[in-house]
């Protein structure tokens, strides 16, 4: 077996033991799962869980973490991956007074992207009408949007997205999801937040997690075989209340 | 570091600039327009503006470029890019370089309007060479803009930023000699001032309006603030971390 097939079939992401504190509070307690690669995860649950913290400590931006948390065969945080993941935060981190041509070519250059590169995430993200305009003349979606497209520039290997379809009209959602399918197809490996549980059909595999623990990691078909549940929301409902502890 | 993200970063800030006309109007005209001032205001007292003229073209850029990059730099804190850049291939002194040369690149623009209006139009005259004032001027903007981005790490909003301002810098624009001789100061203040970065620009300066030639207390001063530069970069550097709470 060569090694190129053995790193086809190591998970994208490898995670154990996690835990993450935040002043003194521990947010995450002891995750443990894993991320196949070519696939798009689902991270599902309520706001405040931990979901934020959780994809900034596999991108290397969160302090205090400690278990397993390898990425793409590397410790998370190792600075051989900062080029190999693209990272969306929940708010648009992009520079507001500049146009969406010009952020996103000053982010192409600081991964090195190929030429070429600028139009084709524009395209991604059908905001070539708006390459022109001044990031604060745009709506919230928008913003998001110009966000990601900085985020796909240099084709990384692992894309890390923070809620990035919310605000966003159902059409262009649909395109997204359909977009991150295609990268999926491509190799890429997508790890995708939301606290929309309707979104949950959208995705590959599931991760449910609610107040720093992992409730579910199946698949959406799994998931409902197993609590009987017609949806993922009655599912989530299901397993964080099983039936006898629901409140009266 | 790396020199295609450096000057990208460069180029990224400068275009930042470039669409604010308003920023750019007051970077030019404000120090203009007190030199213009100055002069009127001591029109009857020949030989006052040539004292205090050159003094404060060494010194505007200190504010106003601490102004500038303190505010910028908070931007990019809370606004969630300066920990985009770090979760990508950015390093610290890119970002900090960055900032730097996009800045001292401005206050040089600066310094030229400023000293071509004063020694030009106002007649402002010094003993030594005018390229000298406006190297001195530069330095001092590359100063004020490495303090401001160590400073934006100490503040959380930018009404603290802009507090930094009278904190930091009128306690140094008291004590770098800029009001008088500093052997007249008490014994302890005069030591302060030996320890802050002004007190050498203000020296240089002075060394400028007494000889025609660039002494070597000239570059002393100049290599002490440029030292200065160098370890409030690397402080600055400090305070960019990579994972945060």
């Amino acid at each position: 077996m060569t090694k190129a097939v053995q790193g086809e079939r190591e998970p994208a992401v490898r995670i154990a033991g996690l835990r993450v504190v935040r002043g003194k509070r521990e947010v995450l307690h002891g995750l443990r799962f894993d991320v196949k690669r070519g696939e798009v995860t689902g991270l599902l649950g309520p706001s405040g869980g931990g979901k934020t913290t959780l994809m900034r400590a596999l991108v290397g931006v969160q302090a205090k973490v400690t278990g397993t948390v390898e990425v793409l065969g590397l410790p998370a945080g190792s600075p051989e991956l900062r080029h190999r993941i693209g990272y969306v935060t929940q708010a648009p981190a992009v520079y507001t007074d500049l146009t969406v041509r010009e952020n996103l070519t000053y982010f192409a250059a600081v991964v090195g992207a190929p030429a070429g590169d600028v139009e084709r995430v524009l395209t991604s993200v059908d905001l070539q009408a708006y390459a022109g305009t001044r990031v604060d003349q745009l709506s919230g979606g928008q913003r998001s949007r110009v966000s990601l497209a900085t985020a796909l520039l240099g084709s990384p290997e692992l894309l890390v997205l923070d809620e990035p379809t919310v605000g966003l009209d159902p059409v262009l959602r649909r395109d997204l999801w359909s977009m991150f399918h295609r990268l999926a197809d491509a190799g890429c490996t997508l790890l995708v937040s939301s606290h929309v549980m309707d979104e949950a059909t959208r995705c590959d595999r599931l991760l449910l997690i609610r107040d720093g623990d992992l409730v579910a990691d199946d698949t959406e078909a799994g998931l409902l075989a197993v609590t009987g549940a017609a949806d993922v929301e009655q599912a989530f409902l299901a397993i964080v209340e099983p039936p006898g502890e629901v409140a009266p | 570091m790396n020199p295609r993200i450096l000057s990208a970063t460069t180029r990224r800030v400068l275009t930042q600039l470039r669409h604010d006309p308003r920023t750019i109007a007051l970077l030019l005209l404000a120090p203009t327009g007190i030199m213009a001032l100055l002069d009127w205001i001591f029109a009857s007292s020949p030989g006052v503006f040539d004292h205090w003229g050159p003094l404060l073209l060494g010194i505007f850029p200190l504010i106003i470029m601490f102004l500038v990059t303190s505010v910028a730099t908070l931007r990019e804190r809370s606004g969630g890019t300066l920990e985009r850049l770090l979760a990508l291939p950015v390093g610290k002194l890119d970002f900090l370089l960055g900032y730097g040369i996009a800045f001292g690149l401005a206050a040089t623009v600066q310094a030229a309007v400023v000293g071509a209006v004063a020694f030009g139009l106002l007649g402002m005259d010094i003993t030594g060479p005018v390229l000298a004032v406006v190297l001195v001027a530069v330095l001092v903007a590359v100063l004020g803009s490495s303090m401001g981005l160590l400073l934006s790490a100490f503040a959380r909003t930018e009404f603290q930023a802009v507090q930094f301002m009278p904190a930091l810098i009128i306690p140094q624009l008291l004590l770098c000699g800029l009001l008088g001789d500093r052997s007249m100061l008490p014994r302890f203040l005069e030591l302060v001032g030996d320890v802050l970065p002004l007190t050498y620009a203000v020296d240089a300066m002075r060394v400028l309006q007494a000889s025609t030639t660039l002494t070597s207390t000239f570059w002393r001063d100049i290599a002490v603030v440029a030292a200065f530069i160098v370890a409030i970069l690397v402080l600055g550097a400090a305070t960019l971390q990579r994972r945060t709470p």
